[in-house]
């Protein structure tokens, strides 16, 4: 098996003198959702901040072969990442083509192609490119957020809680286009979700985290067998 | 499906309209139509408009600076008159070193575009990230060397540059229009609307409002926060480059202090316009132009008492207290737009 696109090892967090990660490492392959499960406050946001760079963070992070011990939230969108944070890090004061042109901030030329192709998947973007993204439902904010982090053609996508707040034939949508695009574009996708059941179905593999340790990992069926994701995350 | 999904808000689409917005427009609306009115019953009216407006237009750029920097970094910029008046002196070097004035005029602008990055990066970075108020301090002592610096090198006497409008005037209907105010307010405004364009069309544009609006989102799109802000600070001296440029032939003698008076108002003008607004910086500026040179020229006598140029800087404060006091968000004040 090849090298992993993304691999954290012994990656460790804090926010001022508060531990939240005590060593967590996992592994994202190319081309594969990974999703990580948890209860609140168990680091899994705090995991895709150590990635992406916005939370300072000690131990190995390499994405591609690369070490991103000394890469900024900047840096990384540069190299690929796009992370979605909670709360969608929409431009709420900005319109709707605004935003998607911002996803392809660091892409030189064109980007009309990538335009095509992301209302392709979100037909309803175009005809409200010029409406104030704030002005968006929830659920439209989300899928902008998703169609935002899509025109970078990102390597990596990281996605916090996609389905928070949303209604559940939303969420449903969100998770059917997550894969859609996993598997026509061979899209990576590392997943942060509280509704574990749709998330373990989407994805190959899961991570299940608690109080900043790694507790529980392996392919999503290994981990929908387990007697206590079910109890625990699953509900039955 | 999504499309269908979201059909049902098919009703809510579209921008909000603010509800302030028809007041505000009807008010400006009644303060146009008074000054028109007052232009055709008196040719002394029109001319004491003609020049706020001229000098409003002056105020309205040195607002636009300071809203750009508050914008960005949330912190008013005490140092942006002095800035502006260093780079004025700048012009005054040059042109006696034998550039022509408008020679003068581009150069100068670019420099204060170094100049406005430079500050930002060496004093304003280091200490952004502790509290606005260690910002707002460090602007006040940057207003201190400035005007230490400029001193030391030019002294404190008087200085002036040649008009780069000439001394003629048009007449209109009896009016004496100097060419010196249509070139204020012309040169201000071609260098509003280059800002403007720069913000709303091009990529860089995109990333300084990104960067201001919401600094951790804007890098995780890959925006580099810091220079951002950077060439915002940049531009806002540009801005007040202009200002300073402006102002210097039209009333006030280059000296050390020529900006101050002016700053006071450009406080005035971006508060009035809301702060966060740069079509209400230029709005207020002109707003507070106009009335004060109305209140001093045109009927200068309320009773007993004869207001005299002294009053201007009082009068601007008192508009300043008013509107913090009665509408603190200012004529354009932003009310955002959020549903989640």
């Amino acid at each position: 098996m090849s090298a992993a696109l993304l691999e954290l090892e012994d990656v460790e967090a804090r926010y001022g003198p508060v531990h939240v990660l005590h060593g967590i490492s996992l592994a994202v392959e190319e081309g594969s959702i990974v999703t990580v499960l948890g209860p609140n406050g168990a680091g899994k946001t705090t995991t895709l901040r150590a990635i992406s760079g916005t939370v300072r963070r000690a131990g190995n992070i390499r994405f591609g072969g690369r070490s991103l011990q000394r890469v900024g939230p900047d840096g990384a969108a540069r190299l690929g990442i796009a992370h979605v944070p909670e709360g969608r890090g929409t431009f709420s004061e900005l319109t709707v083509s605004e935003n998607l042109r911002l996803g392809a901030y660091t892409r030189r030329g064109s980007i009309q192609p990538e335009l095509e192709r992301v209302f392709s998947y979100f037909p309803w973007l175009s005809e409200r490119r010029r409406q104030q993204a704030g002005t968006l439902s929830g659920g439209e904010q989300q899928m902008l957020a998703l169609a935002r982090a899509f025109v970078l053609r990102p390597r990596l996508l990281l996605l916090d809680e996609p389905s928070l707040g949303l209604a559940p034939v939303l969420v449903a949508e969100l998770f059917r286009i997550i894969r859609e695009l996993n598997e026509e574009e061979g899209l990576t996708v590392l997943v942060v979700e509280q509704n574990a059941h749709l998330a373990l179905q989407a994805a190959d593999a899961g991570y299940v985290l608690e109080a900043g340790h790694v507790v529980l990992s392996g392919s999503s069926a290994d981990l929908m067998a387990d007697d206590s994701v079910r109890r625990s995350y699953l509900g039955y | 499906m999504v499309t269908a999904a979201t059909s049902r808000l098919e009703g809510l689409r579209g921008r909000a309209i603010d509800p302030g917005a028809t007041t505000v427009v009807l008010l400006l609306l009644g303060v146009a139509v008074f000054l028109l009115v007052g232009c055709l019953q008196s040719k002394n009216f029109a001319q004491y408009t003609i020049q706020g407006i001229a000098l409003g237009s002056v105020y309205g750029s040195l607002a636009l600076a300071l809203v750009l920097v508050y914008r960005a970094t949330h912190v008013i910029n005490f140092a942006q008159g002095e800035l502006a008046m260093f780079t004025t002196y700048i012009a005054y070097e040059l042109m006696l070193h034998g550039f022509s004035y408008w020679a003068a005029f581009a150069a100068t602008l670019a420099i204060a575009f170094v100049l406005g990055t430079v500050l930002q990066v060496t004093i304003i970075r280091p200490v952004q990230h502790r509290s606005v108020i260690a910002t707002v301090i460090v602007t006040v002592g940057l207003f201190v060397l400035i005007d230490g610096v400029v001193n030391w090198i030019w002294g404190g006497d008087l200085k002036s540059m040649k008009s780069p409008f000439g001394n003629g005037f048009f007449v209109v209907g009896g009016v004496a229009i100097q060419h010196l105010y249509v070139g204020m307010v012309i040169v201000v405004f071609a260098s509003a609307v280059l800002v403007w364009a720069l913000f709303r069309f091009t990529k860089l544009g995109l990333g300084m409002r990104a960067a201001a609006l919401r600094p951790a989102a804007a890098s995780l799109v890959g925006v580099r926060v810091d220079s951002m802000l950077a060439i915002g600070w940049g531009l806002a001296a540009v801005l007040g480059g202009v200002a300073g440029l402006m102002a210097e032939p039209s009333q006030f003698l280059l000296t050390p202090t020529f900006m101050q008076p002016i700053l006071v108002y450009a406080f005035a003008a971006a508060v009035l316009g809301g702060l966060e607004s740069p079509a209400g910086a230029l709005i207020g500026g002109l707003l507070i132009g106009v009335m004060l040179t109305l209140l001093v020229g045109y009927e200068p006598h309320i009773g007993p008492i004869t207001i005299t140029s002294e009053l201007q800087l009082p009068f601007s404060f008192v508009v300043l207290l008013l509107i913090l006091l009665v509408k603190p968000s200012g004529l354009f004040g932003r009310r955002e737009v959020r549903r989640v």
